[in-house]
């Protein structure tokens, strides 16, 4: 039997895993302040454990390595939100009141938080950091000066995996079947027009099969998908829906190297629990897959002083944890683009808004940070939250991913225009008038 | 035709896995009137420690022994530290009880083990039977058929207990009546302790074959939203009707799915079982083989 103890210790274990706080520390006159929104238990909490460990592991190491920024420590408090919007706004509120940056900027990591967060985040003048993924239309400054979805968006991302198939398909895509699966959800949905808008373009085919959350049921979907003969499936899932469309597809024999996930659909924790199904499965992917100069470093530094997030090295470099190095590092550029207009101190949260919409992380800055090819260069102005458009494809061969593109970019022509239509949409129902960009210094 | 038979059999051969998950609920609430709230945690917290006690180097028989013997203790637990103090107490507060015991085990399970998703090997490939696709290009998969022998035999098995056993028959007396039964010299504590490890069982069972189709994640606990219609339409306190209940769901939302989706957009098997469960309410409030509630008065 258990002993009751070991029980008791359990529990307590839990309680304290569900509150998940950090040393939690105020803005002092030499400190920075971060909110953390993360997620670390529940369905996501795989994942969640990847990418907070590399965003945490990277702030730690800015610390260890540099003393800061300009200087100035990093500090900042955790807060669980479980992937729930309900509990990001409860976090983001509980945070704010700590330092007077508001927490600097928040990173949502969840498309739900960031439109529940869209308004708060601007009455409080917080610049809220969506890195691929969240409100799309928000990449248009003129009308979400607060909102910045950089590095990719979803339709970027989805017209980028046609032009990829377009490349195997050697450049011809007419007449050819491309089945969209995805989550029956905002996420999911929003790709749809795009997707459309490119069959028309290009003159292939496309079928939808939305299936319903979680996603842990899909044998109707892909007995449509075998019956239609589809050539190729572009995937738009998220957590127990993208292993259970990898066996889903081997149990109709579809092709896995055919199929292609987002980047939520592009970590080991969506392909190692398929196994052989998911061998040769295809995804796209923002952050680059593997060891870098970088990653080696924060494993040296962080790791070596005993102050490493991941309980577990060994998931170092994993895709999840990439990302989070990413978010880490655009955090930290952002806070030093702002140093270096505003002065060498704590930045506040519209110093930080000026700094990202003024972000220029080009290649030859990835290099000397140890992150070359780990993400594609940024460079964001008042018209661009975005800043860059462009993923990779990476394909699974059964142990761990490797790359298969170059950097791809999405359609911009035709997803920009579509995307400053409903930006301009949203603002005339809020009465937003636009910003002039070219005023804007 | 052949694509209509394809999506019925794969509809029945899911129906039947929903009926596995559906059947650990059947089994508390035959034996105390509770609706246990926290089985989608059992079926979670089994299929972590077996793959948590398979990570640590055990053979897998006895892996899935020690699982086995893990969700015995936790049953025997159960019984000491939650449900003892509860006897004769209102369902309701039985029911919140098994609330508080789901997000216990969530918590535990991970704790324990670690919460990375993990993949449960069963050495049964989950691709297509070749006969069936060469001859009849039909698409059948061999992993669904042996759950589905799975399912019939414990469905058997759990059928003669109930009927035929001793213990079977004062499981039916404690749910009819706590009180009467411990007058009569039922063993309440034993009983529950009984059929809460046989409970686990059934979610250990249901946990290795949902973890092989899905991966083992937190996302199992989300399994028993394909349980509660089958419940509904089979009866809360008849196993065959989980499994009747599990084969009246997994088909309809499949051929509803793929026959009406279209008409209203689609992503329609989330919630098609739980409206037909609602309509089916209203001409069988008690499910296809539940028993008809009776209060004097």
């Amino acid at each position: 039997m258990l002993p009751t103890r070991k029980c008791l210790a359990a529990m307590a274990g839990f309680l304290l895993g569900t509150c998940a706080v950090l040393p939690a520390q105020a803005d002092s006159a030499n400190e920075q302040f971060i909110s953390v929104l993360s997620f670390r238990v529940g369905p996501y909490g795989p994942a969640g454990t990847g990418i907070f460990g590399g965003f945490l592991d990277y702030l730690s190491y800015v610390d260890l390595k540099d003393g800061g920024v300009g200087g100035v420590k990093l500090t900042w408090e955790e807060c669980e939100t479980e992937y729930q919007a309900a509990k990001g706004v409860e976090c983001y509120e509980r945070l704010k009141t700590k330092s007077p940056s508001h927490g600097t900027m928040i990173h949502p990591v969840s498309t739900p938080i960031s439109y529940a967060l869209l308004e708060k985040t601007l009455a409080d003048k917080v610049p809220l950091v969506m890195t691929g993924y969240g409100r799309t239309d928000a990449v248009d400054g003129r009308y979400f000066p607060w909102a910045f979805p950089l590095v990719t968006t979803y339709p970027m991302q989805s017209t980028a995996i046609v032009s990829f198939i377009a490349q195997k398909e050697k450049r011809d895509l007419k007449g050819k079947k491309i089945a969209y699966v995805y989550l029956d959800s905002a996420y999911g949905k929003e790709n749809i027009r795009y997707l459309q808008a490119e069959a028309k373009t290009f003159g292939f085919e496309l079928s939808l099969h939305p299936i319903a959350p979680p996603g842990n049921e899909q044998g109707a979907q892909w007995q449509e998908v075998r019956q239609s003969r589809a050539d190729w499936v572009i995937l738009w899932g998220f957590g127990v829906m993208n292993p259970t469309a990898m066996k889903a597809a081997a149990k109709v024999g579809f092709p896995r190297d055919h199929m292609i996930g987002s980047w939520w659909a592009g970590s080991e924790e969506d392909t190692v629990p398929a196994g052989d199904a998911a061998k040769g499965y295809l995804a796209a992917t923002m952050t680059m897959p593997g060891k870098s100069a970088l990653s080696n470093d924060v494993e040296k530094v962080v790791y070596g002083a005993g102050k490493g997030n991941l309980p577990d090295k060994t998931r170092i470099a994993s895709v999840n944890h990439n990302r989070g190095l990413v978010i880490g590092l655009i955090t930290v550029e952002a806070i030093r683009t702002a140093q270096k207009k505003f002065g060498k101190r704590p930045v506040t949260g519209e110093e930080v808004r000026w700094a990202l919409e003024h972000l220029d992380i080009g290649e030859a800055r990835l290099k000397e940070l140890g992150a070359a090819g780990l993400m594609p260069a940024v460079k964001t102005s008042c018209l661009d939250h975005e800043g860059s458009g462009k993923i990779k494809i990476q394909q699974w061969d059964g142990t761990r991913w490797t790359l298969v593109s170059d950097w791809i970019e999405g359609n911009r022509a035709l997803v920009h225009p579509l995307l400053e239509e409903s930006a301009a949409a949203y603002a005339k129902e809020k009465g937003i008038t636009p910003r002039d960009c070219s005023k804007e210094s | 035709m052949q694509f209509f038979l394809e999506v019925l059999i794969g509809g029945l051969l899911s129906g039947v896995m929903y009926s596995l998950v559906a059947l650990g609920f059947v089994l508390i609430y035959k034996a105390s009137g509770v609706f246990n709230f926290a089985q989608g945690a059992m079926v979670y917290f089994a299929a972590l420690s077996f793959v948590g006690i398979l990570g640590l180097g055990v053979p897998f028989g006895l892996a899935v022994l020690l699982a086995f013997g893990a969700m015995v203790v936790l049953g025997v637990a159960t019984e000491r530290f939650v449900l003892r103090k509860l006897v004769n107490q209102p369902p309701i507060s039985l029911f919140m009880a098994t609330i508080g015991l789901a997000f216990f085990l969530e918590g535990l399970g991970p704790f324990l083990w670690g919460n990375e998703t993990r993949e449960v090997k069963l050495g049964i490939a989950d691709e297509p039977i070749a006969i069936l696709l060469e001859r009849y290009n039909l698409s059948v998969s061999q992993f669904d058929l042996m759950a589905a022998l799975v399912c019939g035999v414990l469905v058997a098995a759990l059928a003669l207990f109930f009927q035929h056993t001793r213990i079977g028959r004062a499981l039916r007396a404690v749910a009819d009546d706590h009180q009467a039964a411990l007058s009569v010299g039922i063993p309440l504590q034993t009983i529950w302790m009984i059929v809460w490890a046989v409970a686990g069982f059934v979610a250990l069972v249901a946990g290795l074959l949902w973890g092989a189709r899905n991966g083992v994640s937190a996302s199992l606990v989300l399994v028993v939203l394909k349980a509660l219609p089958v419940l509904i339409l089979g009866g809360f306190t008849s196993v065959p009707g989980a499994i009747v209940g599990g084969l009246i769901v997994g088909s309809t939302e499949k051929l509803a799915e793929v026959y009406l989706g279209h008409y209203v957009g689609g992503g329609i098997e989330g919630w098609f079982p739980y409206v037909l469960a609602l309509l089916f309410l209203l001409v069988r409030p008690e499910g296809l083989f539940g028993e008809k509630h009776i209060d004097r008065v």
